[in-house]
């Protein structure tokens, strides 16, 4: 077997990380205070070093009307070498733990299967399955609505908190709440809300969107958090010690959390059996905003059903392991039904689910799990930060999802891949992601949603692609031949090759078909 | 057993000598290819920017210069993958089936066609690093992937280890993708060049002096990244090495 011949450390033979961001200056294979070995970057810390710190790049620039330049984003994330360089290794860190938890497990790719089974097969039943779990949540004292779509959540959650005066809402990590854009909308009402999640509270101090779906400030230096938490918690700005940040935030945050009025929560899944819904975080935040307040609200996508309990072992086994590389995560917490004296609603919101469901080619993606496996691994999102993609989802699964919310303003996001593949490979659930983006370009381009300038030199390029007089016409010199030739078609394309530290392709003084035609291939050299 | 050799555009217009290389290793095996003297591209570039109804004619200009044979054979693992998997422009008549299906990669075709077991005329007594272009890996599976929990193969791999002296070396990241992409080196070159850049630092730290692969795009881009940095890596298709290339 061919093993990564990564950077080792002499003292652990734990793969090195490069950027001194991941590493204590005193680290000897990183201690816990009980002595043992902490094997996370998260887990290492350093004090103060920087004077100068590098500012943190922003993400995308959003035109309500025109598609998201991601080259542009991904250019400032680039030319902030620490951060790009920092991101880059840290998910890649997290890839190569998930690659040892998957060489753990024999049966690996059959569990990949079987999940990727359950929920083609919940998907293809959804409707009975979310009949099922109506039913049962309601005979468990759950209160059920139905969102048609993200305004619709929103005004309902509004007015469950309205019936009961809440005020204060503490919620744990939720991308459908991200989706239906509520942090936004509380605060338009008067609601005020508190994210528990350390790194989406960071983010949501910061006024910033999460970055990755379960490492949200991921594309932040450690220095970052140190600014905002100055800026916003009083915090000493100079001191960007990792485990000062976490306790002063916790400080801060906890009497917040006390005082709540009503707590909110996401789903990893929702089984349809016994109208239970499961949350799997790493902080216990989800319990505590779940069991303080005597309020719980769960917002659940209606792709989030599996069938039985029994099929929760499959996914529980997967998610961790694909997410962070951890056998699973701290806290898998079962919600069954309310305390005695408090209340808990659930509610179920489509948001255009359905109609992807409806969709030959793009239902898939309702498989997925929410794990950032797809993210972690693509080289394209490590090097260019999940804000660049300026959408809710970012990364592989961004840009297949993000499509389906606004057309237009995502168009341009299926073209910032490679096609490499490697994200269809990590799918816990196996979605094709890969083929995915390639059938969004076909989509795009038969909407006419490409730009045109991109359409246009498509159309000359099959016109001179397919008349062998005009491509020989094309490729007689190197220049011409970089105009024409596929990979290179675009209107500035010796710019475009060069400008950001690529040399040209040598030209070359006669063609493989010249040189044929010239010899008889070869023969006429020999006599 | 009738051959016809497919020259994708970019070799035949950037590398003459990897088209002259893979067409006398063939020869070696008695196998004397034609070459369809209309070809010219395979439809990828189009097909690769969605725009699949600009590909059409480009494709069905393939099946005109293609049909008939046994085999036809490309050394390029991402246009086989174009060829096997994506060519659907064109009307699937039984014809462009079968120039679909009897399209094979050089790897492929001397590694599972003619079963190659010994190329005696060949000594490179260098360290290689062998990239893997992602639609040779992950499209047409030239060899395990380390995503994935699989038993290791690999048929380039198996080929160069019947070299003479080459020493092959080992990256820290072994297949991760090196930033051509196709339409993407250009639509979205600030990522590609990183991507690259990291790509041929990496083939360095590992020791490695030449760079080898069955795909001359993605080494078209990753040289033009190492010139720039001033790496002293030098790249070789796969089809020089096996053909008797000493340098």
């Amino acid at each position: 077997m061919t093993l990564s011949k990564e950077p080792r450390r002499d003292d652990d033979g734990l793969p090195a990380l490069l950027h001194t961001e991941l590493r204590a200056s005193d680290d000897k294979g990183a201690k816990g205070p009980a002595g043992q070995r902490l094997i996370h970057a998260e887990a290492t810390s350093r004090p103060l070093r920087d004077a100068m710190p590098e500012p943190q790049p922003r993400g995308a620039k959003i035109h309500r009307h025109r598609p998201i330049d991601h080259n542009e984003a991904a250019r400032r994330f680039i030319d902030a070498p620490h951060h790009e360089k920092m991101h880059d290794e840290r998910l890649w860190d997290l890839r190569q733990k998930r690659d040892g938890q998957m060489h753990a497990i024999p049966e690996w790719e059959e569990l990949r299967e079987l999940a990727s089974e359950i929920k083609q097969h919940t998907l293809a039943h959804l409707g009975d399955y979310l009949e099922q779990f109506e039913t049962q949540a309601l005979a468990n004292g759950i209160h059920v609505h139905w969102a048609q779509d993200g305004a619709e959540h929103n005004r309902i959650v509004h007015s469950i908190l309205a019936d009961h005066g809440a005020k204060r809402l503490i919620k744990s990590k939720s991308m459908l709440t991200e989706e239906t854009g509520m942090r936004h909308y509380m605060a338009g009402v008067g609601i005020e809300v508190i994210e528990t999640d350390l790194g989406e509270r960071i983010q949501q101090l910061d006024n910033e969107d999460p970055s990755h779906i379960v490492v949200p400030a991921v594309h932040k230096l450690r220095s970052d958090v140190a600014d905002v938490f100055a800026k916003k918690l009083g915090t000493d700005p100079r001191n960007d010690d990792v485990h000062y940040l976490a306790e002063q935030q916790r400080e801060k945050t906890r009497p917040l959390i006390l005082d709540a009025d009503a707590g909110m929560t996401g789903a990893n899944f929702a089984v349809a059996e016994t109208g239970s819904f499961v949350v799997c975080t790493n902080e216990g935040n989800a319990d505590l905003s779940a069991n303080v307040p005597p309020l719980h609200i769960a917002s659940i996508g209606i792709e989030k059903l599996i069938p039985r309990i029994a099929d929760l072992g499959v996914f529980i086994r997967l998610l961790s392991r694909s997410a962070l590389g951890s056998p699973m995560t701290q806290y898998t917490s079962h919600f069954r039904g309310p305390r005695s004296g408090a209340e808990m609603h659930i509610v179920l919101v489509d948001n255009g689910r359905s109609a992807r469901l409806g969709e030959p080619e793009f239902w898939q993606s309702l498989k997925c799990i929410r794990c950032g496996a797809c993210m972690n691994t693509c080289p394209v999102y490590r090097r260019s930060g999940g804000l660049s993609y300026g959408a809710t989802y970012s990364g592989p699964i961004g840009l297949i999802l993000d499509p389906t919310f606004d057309r237009r303003r995502y168009s341009s996001l299926p073209f910032a891949s490679t096609l490499n593949g490697s994200c269809s490979n990590v799918c816990p659930v196996k979605i094709n992601i890969h083929e995915q983006i390639f059938a969004w370009r076909k989509a795009l381009s038969e909407s006419h949603d490409i730009s045109t300038s991109k359409h246009a030199m498509m159309k000359v390029a099959g016109v001179v692609l397919s008349n062998p007089r005009l491509y020989r016409a094309a490729i007689a010199t190197a220049e011409s031949a970089l105009k024409i030739l596929p990979n290179f078609v675009v209107a500035n394309p010796l710019n475009s090759w060069t400008r950001r530290g690529r040399n040209m392709p040598n030209p070359v003084t006669e063609t493989f078909h010249q040189w044929y035609e010239r010899t008889k291939g070869g023969k006429e050299d020999r006599l | 057993m009738r051959v016809a050799l497919f020259i994708p555009c970019y070799m035949d217009a950037f590398e003459t000598e990897v088209g002259i290389a893979t067409l006398n290793l063939l020869r070696r095996f008695d196998v004397d290819p034609e070459y369809p003297f209309d070809q010219t591209c395979c439809g990828q570039p189009m097909v690769n920017s969605g725009c699949h109804a600009e590909a059409k004619a480009t494709e069905e200009l393939f099946v005109r210069n293609f049909a008939g044979y046994d085999f036809i054979v490309a050394p390029s693992g991402s246009c086989t993958h174009q060829i096997r998997c994506h060519m659907t422009a064109v009307e699937q008549t039984e014809e462009v089936r079968q120039v679909r299906e009897r399209t094979y990669e050089l790897v492929e075709f001397l590694h599972d066609v003619l079963k190659v077991k010994e190329f005696p005329w060949t000594e490179f007594p260098h360290k290689v690093s062998y990239h893997n272009n992602c639609n040779a890996l992950r499209g047409i599976y030239h060899a395990s992937m380390s995503e994935r929990r699989e038993p290791p193969y690999s048929k380039p791999l198996d080929l160069l280890r019947m070299v003479k002296g080459l020493e092959l070396v080992e990256r820290a990241r072994p297949d991760e993708c090196c930033g051509f992409g196709g339409t993407f080196c250009v639509f979205e070159p600030v990522v590609s060049v990183k991507m690259g850049q990291d790509k041929v630092r990496d083939h360095a730290a590992a020791g490695a002096e030449y760079v080898v692969s069955a795909d001359s795009s993605c080494m078209l881009h990753q040289k033009g990244c190492a010139e720039r940095l001033g790496l002293p890596l030098k790249f070789r298709h796969i089809a020089q090495i096996l053909n008797g290339d000493r340098a």
